[in-house]
């Protein structure tokens, strides 16, 4: 089947299976951004924003993106490297793989609530698994980035 | 941190390829190697124990885009062992790539290429194989000397004395010990003596096992795989392939987290097969749902422990044996279990009089264990430590008093630990610390809230090794380029844990340049020294010494070539950084100008190679405080507050050091809380993705404090010992020490699910 999409800014047009999912068709699309970290929806590795909105691309359909506006974090570079320099302040990076999709997630989050409380920012990325952080620099990361934000508008 | 005599070596730096990780640049395997190459998959056994009497791949291969289906018909016969080990390997030679005997629910029958994962996914249920069922061995109590055996071929072969015999499904046995054990607890007043059970949990790194295979312009086999281990794979690889170690070059791009997992060659044997068969690029990207199965956990095992101690809490002698389960194959088993004894008695050296230590690893029809953060020593520390807790409690003795009596002092011989001393132990001021921070005497022993749940504190010491030592070989090569920057050559593997960056901090410091003036590179077993490989906690303490002697026989190198500028002797100059001087102060010269010359009419390599090892392996110490709130009605037990105090030597990098000790934590609260491996009475894997096999989100940690005391390890670089696996081995016998006080039931298994806390509960109301 053939679809339209709007991929980081530019329209795709694809001839594609039935049954592809959304992070196939974005990494074949070039969007290496995006990983697979499970196949069953509970990683969180695989984060897009579909229509500005975070969707897990390894459980949805690339048919189910057609006519809509799907961005990785290919797509989002200037808004990433607003906060992400204070995560690396912390180490709190680690392997990276999980890096991504949490990082898509955050700027979800920021965009909905621009001064989440640490609790808020938990539970936002509860969905976001990391393996070696144990979350607490992540945490300190984007805390450090909300306060420096603030420093700057005082 | 309190005083830094260092430049850059103790600094908080960002790790080197930090933004890039961040922006989700490309860099693990499946993101730079080509996507047109053939989808390797395999087969896997639905039994836990069969023959294969028949299996026919006519119609597989019809499928239309198949390039190849392999059985163990097409196999070299030569067994070889996926453990990433220095050879010769302890682990049993008892492989093959395919086999006519799979011994667990998942093991490999047939390997698939073809053109595209559709094709091959038709084409593996197209395979048709006829087995006969065996009767599996399933239970670890009854493996030793049973009839049935899980390698009774005569190919099997032990390569170490560890004890095996594949006779009677014996991976390792061994038995040590010092002075008179049975006597000593004989004369003791109070003897503790259980048994503790902990489950082969999974690395879930993020990253899965993958490989990209292809043959070179040289028509080698070109190696690309998310490892820990490139040395290793070369040899594992040409072993299993029954081809020249010369005919392989393995690299690894960044890879998506290991934890030990990624020291076996888990994914690596199957591509390596299709493309040396047939030419062609191939790659396996493993499932989750194989990496829960087919994976390299780590070891189940059962820990017998008796501990005997006077009536005022003098520790003075611990029995311990453990019953290690390896599985299916023998990966790590005769090591692992080591760790279980020699890294859990030796941290109450204090007053001990005897110790023994003594084990068995058995073979049976279960998924293979591997290296996981910890080796061993993450099961014998949950065991030991609750054992004393227990006894405190008995003795009527505050759990952190009966450790400050017993504990190991710097200066002592630790007779349990290969008589190595403790040169450099901070373990009493880690203590002290934790206890002060965490707030101890007011959280301890029971809060009630009043509202039918209750805060309860808990309290565990741990240490691990740095390095195998003898063993253990790390390298770096340094060389000055162009206009005065630094190339620096690892062949150990950046994980996610900044190895790179912190070898890079210490050759900053030793050439006394900028970070930004080294350029790190590896690991390729092609351009990069040797390296054992990252695990054992060697990196930092193996490698990083490699490090510091190769920048000063480069300092020296540098020198010679400044003479040649100077007119002088190189003993007449001294390096200075940014320039090498006459010590008369006479003269000096740039070193942008020797990197100049010596490209030019230059006949001194300004390079240096050192390869590195200890005799010694300095453990790290380190002591966890927990605090929970249980809720007696439902058995859930949340983690509030959990404290940490390290003793890591020197922290290279206090942020790195920082973020591995929480992340082992939280890895560690899972293992206590969560995660579980269970089977059915068939022999397969209940947990076989996320969605059963839960690990910790960040709303199941509570708050995390770390702080380090740290001793200076004279032997190690920088006064740096290790950090990597020991913060993983607190959370479990703490947490089990907490429920133990809100419920008054010792939970001796893990995990310890609220199913369990509450089914205790009752059963005490009883």
């Amino acid at each position: 089947m053939e679809i339209k999409l709007t991929l980081n800014g530019k329209p795709v047009t694809a001839s594609i299976d039935a049954d592809t999912l959304l992070i196939d068709f974005v990494r074949d699309h070039g969007c290496y951004s995006v990983k697979r970290g499970c196949e069953t929806a509970n990683c969180g590795l695989c984060t897009v924003l579909m229509d500005g909105t975070p969707v897990l691309s390894c459980s949805v359909l690339a048919a189910r993106a057609a006519g809509h506006h799907v961005q990785t974090l290919e797509g989002l570079q200037e808004e990433a490297e607003d906060f992400v320099g204070f995560i690396a302040d912390q180490g709190a990076e680690q392997c990276g793989f999980c890096n991504p999709g949490f990082v898509m997630n955050t700027i979800a989050l920021l965009r909905e609530n621009p001064d989440p409380t640490d609790d808020e920012i938990r539970a936002y990325l509860a969905g976001n698994l990391c393996r070696c952080s144990g979350y607490e620099g992540q945490l300190r990361g984007i805390r450090a980035y909300l306060d420096s934000r603030k420093g700057a508008q005082a | 941190m309190s005083e830094n005599k260092f430049r850059v070596v103790s600094r908080p730096v960002r790790k080197k390829d930090a933004m890039q990780l961040l922006l989700g640049k490309p860099a693990y395997v499946d993101d730079v190697t080509p996507h047109d190459c053939l989808v390797v998959k395999v087969l896997r056994s639905p039994h836990a124990h069969a023959l294969i009497e028949e299996i026919n791949t006519d119609i597989a291969m019809k499928v239309p885009r198949i390039a190849c289906v392999f059985t163990y018909k097409d196999v070299p016969q030569k067994r070889f062992t996926m453990a990433g080990q220095t050879f010769p390997e302890p682990s049993p030679y008892d492989r093959l790539i395919l086999d006519r005997r799979v011994r667990f629910v998942g093991d490999a029958v047939a390997i698939v290429a073809g053109e595209s994962e559709k094709a091959v996914d038709k084409a593996l249920k197209l395979i048709k194989v006829k087995y006969q069922v065996l009767e599996p061995v399933l239970d670890i109590h009854t493996a030793k000397n049973n009839k049935i055996l899980v390698h009774p071929e005569d190919s099997w072969r032990s390569l170490c004395p560890v004890g095996a015999d594949n006779q009677r499904n014996l991976c390792a046995s061994e038995s040590c010990g010092d002075g008179d054990v049975d006597a000593v607890l004989a004369s003791c007043d109070e003897v503790v003596d259980h048994v503790y059970h902990t489950k082969a949990c999974q690395q879930a790194m993020m990253e899965t096992f993958r490989t990209y295979t292809e043959i070179d312009h040289y028509g080698r086999l070109h190696i690309i795989s998310s490892t820990q281990i490139v040395f290793h794979v070369r040899r594992i690889i040409a072993n299993a392939l029954d081809i020249p170690k010369s005919k392989i070059h393995v690299e690894k791009p960044r890879i998506g987290g290991g934890f030990g997992a990624k020291q076996t060659v888990v994914a690596e044997v199957y591509p390596a097969l299709v493309t040396w068969k047939t030419g062609k690029p191939a790659k396996m990207i493993y499932t989750r749902e194989e990496c829960q199965i087919a994976g390299s956990p780590r070891h189940e095992m059962e820990v017998h422990v008796r501990v005997g101690a006077n009536r005022d809490g003098v520790i003075r002698a611990i029995d311990v044996y453990t019953l290690s389960n390896t599985g299916a194959f023998g990966e790590h088993g005769p090591t692992t279990v080591g760790l279980s004894g020699h890294k859990s008695i030796p941290l109450y050296t204090g007053n001990l009089e005897a110790f023994r230590f003594a084990y068995d690893v058995v073979y049976t029809n279960m998924q293979a264990a591997g290296a996981y953060r910890g080796y061993g020593a993450t099961q014998g520390i949950f065991a030991v430590e609750s054992a004393v807790s227990e006894l405190a409690d008995r003795l009527g003795i505050d759990p952190v008093a009966i450790r400050e009596k017993n504990m190991v002092r710097e200066g002592q011989v630790m007779t349990a630990y290969y008589n190595e001393q403790a040169d450099a132990c901070a373990l009493d001021r880690c203590m002290e610390r934790c206890k002060e921070i965490f707030g101890w005497d007011e959280k301890y022993p029971v809060r009630d809230m009043g509202n039918g749940k209750v805060r309860t504190a808990g309290v565990a010491m741990a240490m691990q090794g740095s390095g195998i030592s003898g063993v253990d070989v790390g390298s770096a090569t340094i060389k000055l380029s162009d206009e005065g920057f630094y190339n620096l050559m690892i062949g150990a593997a950046d994980m996610g844990t900044g190895c790179d960056t912190i070898l890079a901090q210490m050759a900053a410091e030793c050439l006394d340049c900028s970070l930004e003036d080294i350029a790190v590179f590896g690991a390729d077993s092609d351009a990069s020294p040797y390296d054992s490989g990252s695990y054992a906690s060697s990196t930092t303490y193996v490698t990083g010494k490699a490090v510091e002697k190769a920048c000063e026989q480069l300092k020296e190198n540098i020198c010679a070539v400044a003479a040649d500028l100077l007119n002088c002797k190189p003993d007449e100059l001294e390096f200075a950084g940014r320039a090498v001087r006459r010590i008369d102060g006479t003269g000096e010269v740039s070193l942008f100008d020797i990197a100049t010359k010596s490209m030019c009419g230059n006949s001194t390599a300004v390079e240096a190679t050192v390869s590195h090892s200890s005799p010694i392996s300095p453990p790290p110490f380190m002591v966890g405080m927990v605090e929970i709130e249980l809720d007696r009605e439902t058995g859930q037990v949340d983690v509030l507050d959990y404290a940490a105090v390290v003793d890591c030597g020197t922290p290279v990098n206090p942020n790195l050091a920082r973020v591995q000790t929480e992340g082992g934590i939280v890895q560690g609260i899972g293992m206590a809380l969560f995660e579980d491996v269970t089977y059915e009475p068939t022999g397969r894997i209940v947990e076989n993705s996320f969605m059963q096999y839960k690990i910790p989100t960040r709303l199941d940690m509570g708050k995390l404090r770390v702080e380090f005391e740290s001793s200076y390890e004279q032997s190690g670089p920088f006064g740096a010992k290790s950090i990597g696996e020991i913060v993983i081995n607190t959370p479990s016998p703490a947490i089990a020490h907490a429920i133990a006080h809100a419920t008054g039931v010792w939970h001796r298994e893990l995990p310890i699910t609220p199913e369990k806390v509450l089914r205790g509960i009752r059963k005490g109301q009883e």
